[in-house]
């Protein structure tokens, strides 16, 4: 039934001598400590950031958008590509969450809960681009529709940007839900074993008032299964509504069938990449390296090889039927690209997405952790590349050579990217001191059948002939 | 609502667990409810519960959603304030598609949690009876519903018999009710 045998040949998902008590202690006991020094100076560093966010957008929105860089050629610049970029990462918690589950990868339970807080945040920052690139952001809930004065004068239903709005809107409260039903056990242990009258009352109301009863979980093992059933096509829904924003258009080198895939597969890629970045420093911090283990990271690398190599075949492909479509225009789009005065855009994302990767076909490579951390980190430089290029040098050399145009951003632009780390990180610490950044009963109900301790005992199961073994299980039933 | 004595049985062990179950139940003690720090497989079966229908809200929500969205969408484009986008046709049902498919999931996912909630009456602000603080750690709580005819005495060594590690009779309030957790309740100094 339950303690079912798992071959060796499957690498442990939780290293060490470990009981039910120890999982609950190794990832339960620093929320219930004072964080320690490094929490603090990076908490503070991300308030500072988030302030000079705050600054920056306040700046903008009082003087207009025309102290971004950008003019008429180029009316996306950063903010949309940092809208993109972001999104994009939002990608990875509900790939990991959700997809996995389906395919029944043991492995996703030791990086779920922190690959979805990271989603969340990633969307919530995300968003605010789209937001503030309205410029007269107070009337955005103009694209909500809603029976209003003004006719009713409703939404353009049968526009990409609009699909986006709901895309991204449905995105995050799926994910959010996904990650709150999750949370909801582990908020009872924590309450249960809670020494303070705060935590007792604090988590007491955020569990719900959960007991584990066996009807519970039989509930929540159902719930988990159709929102993964849900969010599996909803994960690449949203991409490819964000790739539409771009492909419904037609601009020369945006009006392309390959974009839904090809954005959908550098959204895991950039995605796995922050992930890895996270979990690289939470177990560090929170000393759970043997919960978050060498082979998880080496699988999240093999997912950023794979899907590293299929962005490198989009790139190639595009480059392809620039030449084969023999539309001019479009071939024109890419040359520029490629050869005109961002060539260094292009070939940044070219390095970094396609080539470097690559590196993980190595075993050693992939199983080294300071390598890994350098790789998320070029990676998503990669991937930040590849969404400027997609956007700025698709539009800065346009049909008319007389409205050719260069775009650099302002301080406003880079103070409200910078702004949105800042969010993202004081989200991420707060979510490290005081949430469960492992999903502790998912780790329990993996033990008995991953954990080393448990494995090790399974010596004898392992020299046993098939027969034998075979009617053993059978009895077992 | 009902404060009612149950006899509580813990174990550590899901090995150990599965045979005691079954023999209480087999023995005609009334089972509560078994509570466990994560989802064992089998459990809810062993325990007597029927599969859950919860899948079922699921879908009935997500068909919500697709007719929330055609219709309302249908309505504003051919009804309300048709618009002619190029001579295209008003019934642009391919370009419909993603909101439609948003809105299904969107649906059926928010109404799927909140049928979840109810039918698991879990709500921020309840609050129900932990029988062990151990039961959301590493152990499996059984409870067990007792009448007046049985004896204390009794049931807590049967149930130390069945492989409990602790055993104990305790009162306890059998439902839920808005309360905090750091609070204690008046029958809880009954026993």
């Amino acid at each position: 039934m339950h303690l079912k045998y798992e071959s060796f040949v499957r690498e442990p998902l939780v290293d060490g001598d470990k009981d039910y008590h120890q999982v609950t202690e190794d990832i339960i006991g620093p929320i219930e400590k004072k964080p320690g020094r490094m929490w603090y100076v990076g908490f503070i560093f991300s308030l500072c950031l988030l302030a000079f966010g705050v600054f920056s957008v306040t700046w903008e929105v009082y003087w207009g958008i025309g102290v971004w860089g950008i003019n008429r050629t180029i009316g996306w610049g950063w903010d949309i590509t940092n809208f993109v970029w972001w999104i994009g990462i939002g990608h990875a918690g509900t790939l990991i969450s959700a997809i996995l589950l389906l395919f029944r990868q043991g492995w996703r339970t030791g990086v779920n809960r922190a690959a979805e807080a990271m989603t969340i945040f990633a969307v919530m920052c995300a968003g605010q681009f789209p937001i503030f690139h309205m410029g007269r952001v107070w009337d955005g809930f103009f694209v909500l529709p809603y029976p209003n004065s003004r006719g009713p004068l409703w939404p353009n239903f049968n526009s990409a940007l609009l699909w986006d709005v709901f895309a991204i809107s449905t995105y995050f409260t799926v994910s959010l839900l996904f990650w709150y039903s999750g949370l909801i056990p582990d908020f009872a242990t924590i309450r249960d074993r809670a020494k303070t009258k705060f935590r007792k009352m604090a988590y007491g109301f955020a569990s719900f008032g959960w007991t584990g009863s066996s009807k519970n979980w039989q509930r929540h093992e159902m719930l988990a299964l159709v929102l993964a059933g849900l969010s599996t096509p909803l994960v690449l829904s949203v991409h490819t509504i964000v790739s539409f924003d771009f492909a419904t258009s037609v601009i020369p080198g945006w009006h392309t069938t390959i974009f839904p895939p090809y954005f959908v597969a550098g959204a895991v890629f950039s995605g796995f990449a922050m992930v890895q970045t996270l979990l690289i420093l939470t177990r560090k911090i929170l000393h759970l390296e043997e919960y978050i283990t060498l082979g998880h990271l080496e699988a999240m690398n093999k997912v950023i090889v794979l899907t590293g190599s299929i962005v490198g075949v989009a790139y190639l492909t595009e480059l392809f039927m620039s030449w084969y479509s023999a539309n001019q225009y479009e071939a024109g789009a890419f040359k520029w690209r490629i050869m005109g005065p961002y060539w260094w855009s292009y070939w940044a994302m070219m390095t970094c997405n396609v080539v470097s990767p690559q590196l993980f076909w190595f075993k050693k490579l992939r199983r080294n952790v300071v390598f890994s951390f350098i790789m998320s980190i070029v990676v998503n430089i990669g991937m930040w590349f590849e969404r400027f290029v997609i956007i700025v040098t698709s539009l800065y050399r346009d049909y008319i050579p007389g409205s050719w145009a260069y775009y650099s951003p302002t301080w406003p632009e880079v103070g409200f990217y910078l702004g949105t780390f800042g969010l993202f990180f004081t989200c991420y610490f707060l979510f490290a001191k005081y949430f469960p950044v492992i999903a502790v009963a998912e780790i329990k109900f993996v033990l008995k059948t991953s954990g080393d301790n448990y494995k090790r005992k399974m010596d004898g199961i392992e020299q046993k002939s098939v027969e034998e073994f075979a009617q053993e299980q059978a009895e077992h039933h | 609502m009902a404060i009612k004595k149950f006899a509580v049985a813990c174990y550590d062990d899901e090995a150990v667990l599965f045979p005691a179950v079954k023999k209480v139940r087999h023995s005609g003690y009334k089972l509560h409810e078994v509570y466990s720090p994560f989802a064992v497989h089998g459990l809810d079966h062993a325990v007597g519960h029927k599969e859950s229908d919860l899948h079922i809200a699921g879908f009935i929500f997500g068909l919500c959603g697709t007719s929330t969205a055609v219709g309302f969408i249908s309505w504003i484009l051919t009804g309300d304030w048709p618009i002619n986008f190029g001579g295209k046709p008003h019934f642009a049902l391919p370009a419909w598609i993603p909101i439609t498919f948003e809105l299904t999931v969107l649906f059926a996912a928010v109404g799927m949690v909140m049928t979840f909630c109810y039918l698991n009456q879990i709500m921020p602000g309840v609050k129900k009876h932990v029988f062990h603080p151990r039961q959301s750690d590493d152990y499996f709580v059984m409870a067990i519903e007792l009448n007046d005819h049985v004896k204390d005495e009794e049931i807590v060594k049967f149930l130390k018999e069945t492989g409990a590690k602790e055993s104990f009779v305790q009162i306890a309030e059998d439902s839920w009710w808005y309360g905090r957790f750091d609070k204690t309740e008046p029958y809880q100094q009954l026993a």
